[in-house]
Parts: structure tokens; sequence; C-alpha cells
């Protein structure tokens, strides 16, 4: 015992209390050098705020206990962590995209002869950095240029020329295609051969299995138990995150419709004239539809097309047996056919208003009285059986979106589409960013809309629950439909044959 | 596996500080400025005994009217990420049309209606320059700040206008029941304001509007045409403010009438605690500002400050009030 070197990071019994709110509750972690350690929970388990206590952005309760390699540490600020060799790489890169890659890196401690800055000490710092890493840029590449991976690169070179010995790193994958993602994967394979210790935070299963030597789960503030990693299996992970078993993950109960129905929808040769389309499909009553391609395939930019947030240059949309034009969103909305945006935050809520403005705002002007009065009790109805049937957390409709967890912002942007009473719903990555119990409403929720009779138009990048829930995909690739597959042909290896172009490797965008 | 090195006892670093501090914040959010300007009056009331007499009072709220007036224009627009910077020019061409119709026997009673229409008239224009060709409002104001303040003078052929005889007269000068009409038609759009803000589809759609752009369009706000409305509405209000400041003064100049009102009424809502980002704001924050702004000229002129401090200090507190704004915006809760 006394030969194994001590765990580079031990927290012990390390509570957090929001007022009334207890956010951790005596919450322990034990990680050792050189191991990738998963850490898994549902939204609003606790991961975010033991991370946020490690790296210094927030205090713990006293009573807890912190050491690092063996010594006794207490970690009250940012600065504290740094010195400690704690990084973190957030969700939301935190990188000044105006400046270089160099200035980024040195940024907040930029070498200085003289009280000038020493420009060419931080580039070759920098360069030497981003050698290590296999970087595909230089020092002076300008941030804003480079792509969300290529900034993940940034944020971990900037960790590196820190010293880091702990790197944390939250949900990396989130924005990356799989070819980014399996560099990424490689890349914190050479850290952990170099000794770092990698705090993995991830929702999705398969990156565990593949990264982690062990994982630990968080339950409701609550710290559960460890796996090895010959214990890891999705079961028993699901079984600890969530409490329940879940072996009704995918469950398909609506039936499928009858190719003798008229579509709903009939997109024929749109194209924006810059490299979408011209794409053509229908959508039928009833059915579950997966548009798979990898990231940059255009599946995003032809759904803003059909709902009309970009101008199309060509093509028709029909929907109901009518040829509709539109050119705004509200047009599309009017006619019975909503978008669900894949950036909840920026492009979806409104993180300062209410839950209950949220979910009311697209159906505010039909249910309002005279002069555009709002008509306050209707709104509160809708959102009170929101809030039910969605099964939304939160103490009351009056609170502001922005403090509710990622799944149930989700479920809110959800409700604001499903008060229109839809008939085609485009759905951009539903699940994502989202905690397994949300996940799993969503899924119902979307096979409960197809058995309504509605027709859904689901994007996605998780390729199991496309294959779980479509009953028919196309697949896009280049800006174009290029596949589809239906029913027993429809399987994880088709898609990604497909996507890709066949088995010539062909490069991802 | 457990290792036993870290004997150390635990040192209490950890304080609880935290929870005061929130406290405090909280009741800050709530109240915004409303305890600056309380404050404000009993310091005055201490230096002078003649500020809380009624009718100091009934000058503060006089001197207060037409500024509130703009400032209610102004929250629209700030809160939706916007700036109107044209009120002041609006203003003087707006007082100049009243004025010049006034004095055209026929078409007299028509003085107030022409002022409103051509403030109309300008707020149309600034909208839809801003949202058909989506110019920035900053760029497309502070042109129409320049041009229409020539308007102005072109109107009077650059000289003062006067009608000493003016029918509308009583706006500016008389009262109800010892209220000044200039307080009754600011108060009464104060309400309005709120009405269309807090009770109204509309009012949704512009704090949606100013909170989040993208999501606003991609929820089926169709948000050029709430930015017309909204400039409009600044534009209409500036042209009562016009109708307004006429009546007081008989009289109406080009050159001079309105100068950096606009700047008095940014202030008044800013100090009212609307973000200058948007989406977050209130008319009543508003009604607090202009009164501030309005105590402060008054109080510093009774305890005799000389003119020139009295600008230095009412730039201090409105940098002070963004500070606090500030504060209270990093206070909201983060996950």
């Amino acid at each position: 015992m006394s030969t194994l070197p001590p765990p580079i990071l031990e927290m012990r019994n390390i509570s957090k209390t929001f007022g009334p709110i207890r956010a951790l509750r005596d919450v322990k972690l034990t990680v050792w050098p050189g191991e990738v350690h998963a850490l898994m929970g549902e939204n609003g388990a606790g991961k975010s705020t033991l991370m946020k206590i490690l790296s210094g952005a927030q205090k713990a309760d006293p009573g807890g206990r912190l050491t690092m390699n063996g010594k006794e540490v207490s970690i009250t600020s940012p600065a504290d962590a740094r010195r400690l060799g704690v990084a973190v790489i957030y969700q939301e890169l935190s990188l000044a995209p105006n400046l270089t890659v160099a200035e980024n890196v040195g940024l907040g401690r930029e070498a200085r002869s003289g009280g000038f800055i020493d420009r060419k000490t931080m580039r070759a710092d920098c360069a030497s950095i981003l050698k290590r890493l296999g970087a595909p840029f230089g020092p002076d590449a300008i941030v804003a240029e480079l792509s969300i991976a290529q900034r993940q690169l940034v944020e971990i070179a900037r960790a590196l020329s820190l010293d880091a010995r702990i790197l944390v790193m939250d949900e990396p994958t989130t924005a990356l295609s799989s070819r980014e993602t399996d560099k990424l994967f490689a890349l914190v394979r050479q850290l952990q051969s170099e000794g770092l210790a990698i705090i993995y935070i991830s929702h999705r299963m398969s990156e565990v299995y593949e990264l982690a030597d062990r994982c630990s789960v968080l339950r409701d503030g609550s710290y559960i138990g460890t796996l090895a990693k010959a214990d890891i299996s999705s079961r028993t992970l699901v079984k600890m995150m969530v409490g329940r078993d879940l072996s009704d993950f995918y469950k398909k109960e609506h039936q499928e419709h009858s190719e003798a129905i008229r579509p709903v929808l009939d997109v024929e040769r749109l194209t924006d004239g810059k490299g979408i389309g011209p794409c053509s499909f229908a959508l039928y009553p009833g059915e579950v539809v997966g548009l798979a391609g990898l990231v940059g395939a255009g599946r995003t930019e032809l759904a803003r097309l059909i709902y009309g947030a970009d101008r199309s240059a060509s093509g028709s949309i029909t929907l109901n047996g009518d040829r509709i034009a539109i050119r705004e969103p509200a047009e599309a909305i009017r006619a019975g056919l909503v978008y669900l945006t894949e950036d909840r935050k920026a492009q979806g809520l409104f993180l300062d208003m209410s839950i209950d403005d949220n979910v009311n705002i697209s159906v505010m002007g039909r249910d309002s009285g005279p002069l555009g009065m709002r008509r306050f009790s209707k709104a509160r109805e809708r959102v009170t059986r929101a809030i039910g049937s969605l099964r939304i957390r939160a103490y009351s409709p009056k609170l502001a979106v922005g403090g509710l967890s990622g799944g149930n912002q989700q479920k809110v942007l959800l409700a604001r589409l499903l008060e229109v009473a839809p008939k085609v719903l485009i759905l951009d990555e539903p699940t994502r960013g989202v905690d397994i119990g949300a996940k799993s409403d969503i899924y119902k929720l979307i096979d409960r809309l197809a058995a309504d009779g509605a027709a859904v138009l689901m994007i996605s990048s998780e390729l199991p629950e496309v294959v779980g829930l479509a009953d028919r995909v196309l697949v896009m690739r280049d800006g174009n439909i290029v596949g589809s597959l239906k029913g027993e042909q429809i399987s994880q290896e088709a898609i990604i044959e497909i996507a890709t172009g066949d088995s010539q490797g062909q490069e991802a965008q | 596996m457990m290792t036993q090195n870290g004997m150390v006892r635990q040192t209490a670093t950890q304080n609880q500080s935290s929870s005061p501090v929130k406290h405090t914040r909280s009741l800050v959010r709530a109240l915004g400025m409303l305890p600056v300007l309380v404050v404000l009056c009993i310091a005055f009331s201490l230096l002078s005994d003649r500020f809380l007499a009624v009718n100091n009072l009934v000058i503060v709220m006089q001197q207060a009217s037409i500024n509130l007036v703009l400032a209610c224009g102004m929250t629209f627009v700030i809160l939706t990420a916007g700036i109107d910077l044209s009120i002041g020019s609006i203003l003087a061409a707006a007082a100049m049309a009243a004025l010049i119709v006034s004095l055209d026997p026929t078409f007299s009673m028509l003085a107030i209606p022409s002022a409103l229409l051509v403030g109309l008239g300008f707020g149309l224009v600034n909208g839809l320059l801003i949202s058909a060709i989506r110019l920035p409002p900053f760029i497309v104001t502070l042109g129409a700040l320049t041009a229409i303040r020539g308007v102005a003078r072109l109107m009077g052929k650059d000289t003062t206008v006067f009608n000493t005889d003016l029918p509308y007269a009583v706006i500016g000068n008389g009262s109800l029941l010892g209220v000044p009409w200039l307080v009754i038609i600011a108060l009464a759009v104060v309400v309005l304001s709120w009405v269309l803000l807090r009770r109204t589809v509309l009012g949704v759609h512009i704090y949606a509007i100013g909170g989040n752009p993208d999501a606003a369009r991609l929820t089926g706000i169709r948000v050029g045409r709430v930015l017309v409305f909204v400039y409009a509405v600044s534009g209409l209000l500036a042209g009562l403010g016009g109708a307004m400041a006429s009546a007081r003064l008989y009289a109406a100049n080009g050159l001079q009438l309105g100068q950096a009102y606009e700047l008095d009424a940014i202030a008044a809502v800013i100090l009212g605690g609307t973000s200058f980002v948007g989406g977050i704001g209130s008319v009543w924050g508003t009604l607090v500002g202009a009164l501030i702004i309005a105590v402060l000229t008054n109080g510093l002129i009774l305890t005799g400050v000389p003119d020139v401090w009295q600008y230095i200090v009412k730039g201090l507190i409105i940098i002070g009030a963004v500070a606090l704004d500030r504060f209270r915006l990093e206070s909201g809760v983060r996950t």
C-alpha cells in the first residue's frame, strides 16, 4: 500500500449549499495520476458544481477535505487552482476570438520584458506546445478562423502551458464530428501517457466505454459509486445515474404510416443557391424521419431553409397539399411547421424571461384579447399543463429559464413548439446536452407526437437514437440528401457508410 | 486504496459570507433606484427648507415631465437593445410644426396633431431604416439627429417662431386640481407604456427581441415590425414632447430647442435600471430615473451649487448608477 503513489487528487466530504438547495452532499472523488476518470450523472446531479469547487470558481461548505499528492490543500480562488495544476476546459470555450492562438495561450500572464509584452517568447512557447499536441495550425492563427475542434486544442494548449496536472474536460465532444472526436481521443490518451490525470465529463456512454479507466457517478448531489473499467456497462451506469431501469429506452409505440396517405410536407428541389440542395423529400403524417449526416453536412442549414429562417433561392414547399412560400419563421409557425434549434441558449430561449413567457411566446398572439392584451389565465393554464405533461422540474412557472438545468430548458423549448399544435416538427439535436432521464422523456414525447399523427423530422448526431426512433432515415452529405434508408436497412453502419461516402475515408468537414 | 496521508486537520478556510450579500443584492434588485431617489430627497430637504414645499415639488414634477415622456419612448427602444439619439431634434421639429400650424387661423386646432404626426413620421423613417436596411440604430439615429435638426431650423427659416396667443397653451401652463397638465400627460404616458410593456403581447415581444434577437425571430416574432413600432413610438412621444415644450414657451427655435434632450432621456432610462444590452428593465424604473434627474437639478439649484458643478455631479451620478446596474446583473444566479 505504501508503494503506491498517493492519488493526485482526493476530494472528500465535499458539500455545497445554495441557500435552501443542497447541490452537493458529502461527495468524494479520488483520481490517480495517468488515469482518465469519467464523471457521470444527469444534469443537475452536481458534476458542474463539483468541478467549479475544484477549479476555485465556487467555494465548498466547510468540512470538506481536498488533498493533492497526499498533501492537504485549499482552493479558494481560480488562481489557487491554477497554481496547483488544475485546468478546466468548459463546454462554452473561453477564448478571445479576435486574438491569435499565441496570445490566447498566454492570456493573463503574458511574458514581459521591461513592461512590454514579449511576443517572441510567447510565440515560441506556444509553438512548442502546439507541436506537442500535433495541432494543424501555428501560433499566429486568429482564433476566430479556427474550427470548434481546433479551438479546443488551443484551450488544451493553454492548460498545458500552465503545467496542468489535472485536466477537467466538460463535454468536449458536444460540437465535434466523429472524426474530430477520434482525434481528440487520441490526444487524451497521449496526455494520459504523459502522466496527466483527466476528469472527463460526458453524457455519451460510448465515449465513457472507450476512454475511461474508471467512472464515478453522482445523482442528486450525492456520490453513488465508482466503477472500474471492467464493470462499466450502460445498464449499470444508467441504473446508477437515474436510480431505476430504463429497459424501454427507445420504445416505438406509433404505427408506421401507410404509403397511401398524402404527405403532410413535400419539399421539392429546395436550395439556397450556395451549396445546400437542391433537396427533395416528403414527410408523411405519423412518422419519425431521421436526418443524419456528419457535422457540416448541411442538416441544420436545410432545416433553416424549410423553416424560413434563411432565404431559399428556389424550390417549393407544399404543406397539407397547399403550396406555400415561407419567408419568415412566423409564416412557418402559422402553417403548423415548427423548428427546434440545436442551440437552445443562443437561438432558442429567453434566459431572463419566465418559464411561463417562454412556453407561451409563440401562441400569445392567438390567445390575446382586444388590442393585443394578454390573457394571463390562459397562459397559466398552458404552462401548468406543459410542466405536468413534460415533467419539467421547477418550483414555479415564474422562474427565469436561465436557472434551469439543460434537460428542463430543452423541455421548455419543446413545450413552446407543442403549444402551437404543429403538424410538422423539425427537431435539431433534440437531446443535445440533456441528461438520461430527460432524454428518455423526449424520446417518449417524439413517439407520442407521431402516434398522434404529426410528422417529425429529427436531426441527430447520436446514431443510436436515430436508429432507435426513426421509421426512415435520410442521409446528407455536402449539402445534399444522398441516401435514404428504411425499416430493416437502418443501422449505424449503413448510415455512416452513406454519410462518409462509401468506405473511402473522406474528409469530414 | 485509502491512503492516510492527509492527516492535517482541516483549516477553516471557507467562510459563509455569501448569504447576507445575496440578500442585500436581491433587495437592491427589487427596489431599483428608488432608495437613491429617497436619499436625495431627504438630503435636499435637510439642506434647503424650500425643497419639500408643495409648490417646489410641483415644479420638480413639471420639470421632469417632458424628459419623462421622452424617456418612456427611449425605454421601448433600449429594451430592444437599440438607441434613439434623434429625439431632441424630433422634438424641435415637432414644436416648430405645432407653432407654425397654430399661427394659421383656419387650422390652428390641428397644431398638436401636426406635432404628433411629425414625430411619428420621423420615428417611422428611423424604424424602417433600422429594420429594412438593417443599419445599426446608433448610426441611423445619429444621422437623424443632425438631419432633423436641420429640418427644424429650415421650418422656421432659422428664426424663432412665436405665438403669444397659443391655442393649446393650457397644456404647458394650466393645471387640473392643482396638478399641471404637463405632469398629467407625462404620468398618463407612463401608465400607457406600462400597460403596453406588461399587459400586451407586443410588450413581451419587445423584451424578447432585446433578450435574444435570434431566438425572437425563430420563435415567430416579426422582429422588423416590432422595431419599426418601437422607433415610431419613440418619435411619436418626441412629437408629444415638442407640443408640450412649445406650449410652455409660446415659442420654438429650431436651433436651440431640445438640444441634448436625448442624453437626459437616456440617463433617465439607465438610472431606472434598464439594461443597455436590452431585455431587462421597466417604465417604473424610468419614472424613478427621470425624477432623480429632476430632483438633482432642482435641489442643486436650491442649495446654491454653481451651474458648472451641477453638470459634474449629475454626470458622476449617472456613472455611479451604471456601476450599480453592473453589480445587479452580476448577482444573477448561474448554474
